[in-house]
């Protein structure tokens, strides 16, 4: 063959070595991203499971080298902090996303809001958790379950606000514009209307930003503070999940890293049901089919 | 009467008086304004609204106020020098965090370096070469990743990690790499490569799905338009997908950065907590997120306490400068901004 189909085949030769070189690279990249991570939720799972057990959820911390004790303040004082966070949070997230969506289209006021609370998104949770510090705890004197909610609600609120945005949008126009012909008055139409059709959407939102920060341990570092005792005021430090895992993890004892083990599983459980919610539940309820 | 509108006045612009006012307002009216159709209630939702949106200003600026407010005593004492000084002597109260900004540096680039080959070769396969049946599950799975808690990782990489770290890898390095420095002095587990590889685990899954969605906003005709030139399957790729995408993934890769920067449980965990440069990836060091963690509740003297807060304002200014451009850039892509091919 002449000089030109020659190099012609091994060009082709060439092309298709690096095509499969390639495409080979990122399946191996994706094992090796994908086997790690089977591994780690596994032995998380597998030493999680072998460290709970029914005192965990019903007893408070032992004293130091006694066995038994579990961490159910810790529990109840996440659960605790986290509602507070919610009833804070999830109220105002809601409005600045039905303002985004509703009232700001298209103002550059609103363009700003949407960009900064992409920004707020990745601020560092310490850098919140010493500012609420600076401006509450100090204030009032000595850590409370307060300023851990509201450590965590200003946590929630870019997130929320983001993703009520998001689902609001999808609300087809000719929904708003029947209501609004019919005469329902505006605000009637946002709250009825809109918020109800995407709803299922805004709610998993909730259920998102609820989740990541429901494993947030550097906001409470210092507004919560933690505690090894039942407590259920929200003026004194309150403990919670996470801090008690990071606390124990990184404490010479045995017990405790048991106990941190299964505080640990307790998270994931609950966090992976939350997601696997969201994706069962993300499609549903927005009318589909819309104009 | 005028011919065109036979009730209009005579004289026009009517006089005041010819023209009837609504003394009298309709029942219906009065029965729908008392159920919320009038201006008033829709101004009131309106403004409520606004206000909420603005808190989301409010946030940042009261976060930043109260950060400069209370780092001002270590402001005024050291000024810029802070930022390059090495010094952290917490009893004579002398101060400087080059070691922090040398431990986040170092380990955020180092993870990028270990996160962003695998996260992209992670989002090209699931974007074009995956089958069908198991994009869902992967993507679920690297979801999943990314919803762990850093505490969690913090855990698994204290009691898994640096146990390896100093067993079989730790050598296998010296053994290996020794030759270039870097591996140097005694391997303690905690250090700088352990807290690197913590955090590229955990920012592979954000870069990774970022650049999903970026190249699945690359339109399909773009695909197509390459393929039949007579492209190979990567360099469809190449030249259809992943040039046009490219600001968005070094958005997507900023992001990560972003994270990276900030990420503190895992990392003040494993990395060993010693304020000082070290010449080897085995030495204990610090970033600023985990100094701030590390010694914040043992802070005993004002001056101690508004130095920590005054790493905390950097921390602040530097992510939202990095998240910024890092959304600047991804949504320069995701917004619709015209595909060009060259």
């Amino acid at each position: 063959m002449d000089f030109q189909t020659r190099s012609m085949r091994l060009n082709k030769i060439r092309r298709n070595a690096t095509n499969y070189f390639v495409s080979s690279l990122s399946v191996l990249a994706t094992i090796a991203v994908v086997i790690p991570l089977i591994a780690i939720l596994f032995y998380l799972v597998y030493k999680g499971a072998s460290s709970l057990n029914l005192a965990f959820f019903t007893k408070p911390p032992a004293p130091v080298g006694e066995p038994g004790g579990g961490m159910a303040n810790a529990i109840v004082g996440s659960g605790i902090i986290l509602m507070l966070a919610s009833l804070m949070g999830i109220p105002i997230g809601i409005a600045a996303g039905v303002y985004l969506a509703e009232f700001g289209r298209g103002k550059p006021f609103a363009t700003a809001v949407r960009f900064t609370a992409d920004v707020l998104n990745g601020v560092p949770s310490i850098v919140m958790g010493i500012s609420i510090y600076s401006l509450i705890v100090v204030r009032q004197k000595h850590f409370s379950a307060l300023a851990g909610g509201v450590a965590l609600a200003i946590m929630m609120i870019p997130t929320i606000t983001r993703t009520t945005e998001e689902m609001l949008a999808t609300v087809p126009h000719a929904i708003r514009e029947a209501a609004l012909g019919l005469g329902v008055p505006k605000w009637r139409t946002v709250v009825s209307v809109s918020l109800r059709t995407a709803s299922p959407g805004i709610i998993t939102g909730c259920m998102l930003a609820f989740a990541r920060v429901a494993g947030e341990t550097a906001p409470l570092l210092f507004t919560a503070f933690g505690n090894q005792f039942w407590s259920l005021k929200l003026t004194e430090p309150i403990a919670a999940l996470p801090l008690q895992i990071y606390v124990y993890a990184i404490s010479p004892y045995d017990e405790w890293h048991r106990l941190a083990w299964a505080g640990s599983l307790v998270l994931i459980a609950m966090i992976m049901v939350s997601v696997t919610l969201v994706r069962i539940f993300a499609n549903r309820g927005v009318l589909k089919g819309g104009s | 009467m005028s011919p065109i509108l036979p009730n209009a006045p005579a004289v026009f612009p009517p006089e005041p008086a010819l023209v009837p006012t609504d003394t009298a307002p309709s029942p219906i009216r009065e029965f729908l304004r008392k159920r919320g159709s009038g201006r008033l209630a829709d101004d009131s939702f309106a403004a409520v609204m606004l206000v909420c949106a603005c808190s989301i200003f409010a946030i940042v600026l009261f976060i930043f106020g109260v950060l400069v407010l209370h780092s001002r005593p270590s402001l005024v004492a050291f000024g810029w020098k802070f930022f390059t000084r090495s010094a952290w002597d917490p009893v004579s109260g002398d101060f400087g965090a080059l070691p922090f900004i040398f431990g986040t540096l170092a380990t955020s680039l180092l993870a990028l370096c270990m996160a962003v080959p695998l996260a992209l070769g992670v989002a090209v396969f699931l974007t074009e070469l995956c089958p069908r049946p198991l994009r869902a599950p992967i993507s679920f799975l690297t979801e999943l990743l990314a919803a762990i808690p850093s505490v969690v990782y913090g855990l698994w990489a204290v009691f898994v990690l640096v146990p390896l770290m100093r067993n079989p890898i730790g050598p296998f390095l010296v053994k290996s790499l020794g030759w270039t420095g870097l591996f140097s002095g005694p391997n303690f587990g905690v250090g700088l490569l352990t807290a690197s590889i913590i955090l590229a685990i955990m920012i592979l899954p954000i870069i990774s799905s970022l650049t999903r969605d970026i190249m699945t906003a690359v339109p399909n005709s773009q695909r197509e338009a390459v393929l039949a030139l007579g492209a190979t399957r990567w360099e469809m790729i190449r030249i259809g997908v992943l040039r046009n995408s490219r600001i968005g993934i070094v958005g997507a890769i900023m992001l990560g950065l972003g994270r990276a920067l900030g990420e503190t449980m895992a990392v003040t965990m494993v990395i060993g907590n010693h304020p000082d440069i070290g010449k080897s990836l085995f030495a204990p060091a610090n970033t600023l997120a985990s100094v701030i963690a590390g010694e914040f509740s043992e802070a005993t003297s004002d001056i101690y306490l508004s130095a920590l807060i005054e790493i905390g304002l950097a921390l602040f200014l530097v992510t939202i400068v990095v998240n910024a451009i890092a959304r600047l850039m991804v949504w320069a892509v995701t917004r619709g901004a015209p595909a060009r091919v060259h």
